[in-house]
């Protein structure tokens, strides 16, 4: 079972980024991904700065992944996905179907992240036979759900052809939009935002008005409040044939994640470390058990 | 400029058609698309006697098989799309990848359209279904500015189809996974948004709490008014604010911007609505019927006529109106 570093969901200063990636260049990950994938108004890297870092990041066997944005509707954010599909070296992570696109034309292999809707066996092996070679599954596919479509992808023959890699930790990415909440909520215009997003490095929490911490405001995505951690279930995942562990990257104790997973991974048994004094929110796990998303199903003690 | 109107059930495809509907789209009664409410949609045997109707009085009807199938229920939506075919009918919207290639290869002639829920809002999204899988029209989501729209109607390369009227969904359509947080149960794979099951009205000290699953979404106070309670058009706190923090539960009438989005070669116009009662689908085919016609017989004279909006605000969630994004200054 590998472990990857997610791309960083918010926005964050060039130092700050650059400084969090010196950090991670020296944890156990096997995996990790970069660039903007929620708004294109973020520009504390530019495109070449993210390939330089990718260059510089990808040593012992570490993978490097350039990740592409979510929600694409200006032709300037076409061009940007144009560059970052013909880099010509790093494989590139998919979220929308421009990006199936142009690299299906270039016949180059490429990851389908969380954002593709990939529901079943048939619509991935379409997608495997135009170069898809890693799925990332909607957070919100149950595990059982994951199960009956890979024991149909190896029946079609393609399973062994791909990789299965979950969102396992981290805040989720729900929703995306055209609105700026984190603008609305400084009461500017989405065009006038001053960058507001840089003063929540991990989202601007959302609570109900019973004061329950519901949701996490991420520019124009919304994330859930809980901080979804599957640590518990790896070793089912890895029994369906899950090869990889998406750890979602959040501003404070990121290391004390990646290494809380990665000794989980090597001790092969036993309870896995409690992660809770590393999360800024309760823990959830509903999606993979196949109940709402907020909810915790795994049994106290292990998840947190 | 088409019309394209919804019927949940028979007495309201006949409504469409009767007041000028061009097309109609309909759903099956089950999770194969996304208005899955109780006692709402067409059994098989009520497929095929809406397609009679409809086209003996000309107007086409398109089925809507807009979610995503999941291993257990593949069958469902294959057979779904196998009764469009043997029904006659005028197109399938479709989402789901797999569900294209089926429909494509068995039943080649079956006009493809491709849903909002399967939220390509740019030209290489388009290109990618046009390609692989012939489709013919793409509806828009509602998250593009108009400015967009026209550049996307320029070099899309299918014919698009835009929301006009109706429940307005601020998220990306196909991308919001904000009802299965709450629930379990989202638009891609169940076919509806909060439903009803997890949905609880309860008067409190403070009000009426709304709640789903046990989530307070909205407390309402007095006489405000209350839609259906979704969690982009509830109230929480940022801060120390409590408001609206996505959005107000505001509908989507875009009849002012008719002539640029006919100028910008717009093929359709959708209305929003199969869950709302024939009563509904007749009025608000009637004025966008109406208003079409003004627009072809006038084209540079075209103005929005009062009476139109006063009637389209009073059957509106919220009794309020915007343009959604297509009213976007930046861009």
């Amino acid at each position: 079972m590998k472990i990857s570093l997610g791309p960083i969901l918010y926005y964050w200063q060039r130092e700050m980024l650059l400084e969090f990636y010196q950090q991670m260049a020296g944890l156990p990950l096997d995996a990790i991904y970069l660039g903007e994938t929620v708004c294109s108004k973020r520009r504390a890297l530019r495109t070449a700065d993210w390939i330089d870092l990718a260059r510089h990041l990808a040593v012992g066997g570490r993978q490097i992944i350039l990740s592409t944005l979510t929600l694409i509707e200006a032709e300037s954010e076409l061009s940007v996905l144009a560059r970052l599909c013909g880099n010509g070296e790093l494989l590139v992570e998919a979220n929308d179907m421009a990006a199936v696109r142009l690299l299906a034309e270039k016949r180059l292999p490429f990851v389908a992240g969380p954002a593709i809707n990939l529901y079943n066996a048939g619509s991935l092996h379409y997608l495997q036979q135009r170069g898809l070679v890693r799925w990332v599954p909607p957070v919100e596919l149950p595990g059982a759900t994951l199960a009956a479509i890979l024991r149909e992808a190896a029946e079609l023959g393609f399973a062994d052809q791909i990789e299965v890699e979950v969102f396992s930790f981290g805040h989720l990415p729900l929703a995306c939009s055209a609105r700026c909440f984190t603008a609305r909520a400084r009461n500017l215009p989405k065009d006038e935002c001053g960058f507001v997003c840089l003063d929540y490095p991990d989202g601007l929490p959302l609570y109900t008005q019973e004061d329950r911490r519901f949701l996490t405001l991420n520019g124009i995505q919304t994330q859930s409040g809980n901080v979804l951690n599957l640590l518990p279930a790896w070793r089912e995942m890895q029994s369906l044939g899950v090869n990889c562990l998406r750890l979602s990257p959040q501003s404070q104790h990121m290391a004390e994640i990646v290494r809380g997973f990665h000794a989980a991974l090597r001790a092969g048994q036993g309870a896995p470390p409690d992660l809770t004094p590393f999360m800024d929110a309760p823990a959830c796990d509903g999606y993979w058990y196949g109940e709402a998303g907020m909810t915790r199903q795994s049994p106290a003690g292990s998840a947190a | 400029m088409e019309l394209v109107a919804p019927a949940g059930n028979l007495p309201s495809l006949k409504a469409a058609a009767d007041n000028g509907a061009d097309a109609v789209y309909i759903g099956l009664r089950n999770e194969t698309n996304a208005r899955h409410f109780p006692g709402l949609n067409f059994t098989e045997e009520n497929i095929a006697k809406a397609a009679y109707y409809a086209h003996v009085v000309g107007t086409r009807v398109f089925l809507a098989l807009n979610t995503y199938p999941q291993p257990q229920g593949l069958a469902r939506w294959r057979r779904a799309v196998d009764i469009a075919a043997e029904a006659g009918l005028d197109a399938v919207i479709v989402a789901d990848i797999g569900l294209m290639e089926y429909a494509r290869t068995r039943y080649p002639q079956l006009a493809l359209h491709l849903s909002v829920q399967a939220s390509a809002t740019n030209r290489q999204a388009l290109a990618f279904y046009r390609q692989e899988f012939g489709i013919r029209r793409a509806v828009l989501p509602r998250v593009l500015s108009l400015a967009q729209v026209k550049q996307l109607a320029g070099n899309a390369g299918v014919d698009l189809e835009v929301f006009g009227f109706g429940s307005l969904c601020i998220m990306a359509e196909g991308r919001c996974q904000l009802s299965s947080y709450a629930t379990g149960k989202s638009p891609n794979t169940y076919g509806a948004c909060s439903p009803a099951h997890a949905v609880r009205w309860e008067q409190g000290r403070d009000g009426l709490d709304v709640r789903l699953n046990g989530v307070l979404i909205d407390r309402i106070h007095g006489h405000e008014p209350a839609g259906y309670p979704v969690v982009c058009k509830g109230r929480f706190r940022v801060g120390d604010s409590v408001y609206h923090a996505l959005e107000e539960p505001t509908s989507l009438n875009t009849l002012e911007l008719l002539p640029e989005l006919a100028r910008a070669g717009i093929q359709a116009i959708k209305l929003e609505g199969r869950q709302r009662n024939p009563a509904y689908v007749a009025q608000i085919t009637r004025i966008w019927r109406n208003a079409l016609d003004v627009l072809a017989a006038e084209p540079d004279g075209f103005a929005v006529r009062g009476e139109w909006m006063a009637a389209l605000d009073a059957v509106s969630e919220g009794a309020r109106t915007t343009l959604g994004a297509y009213h976007r200054p930046w861009q």
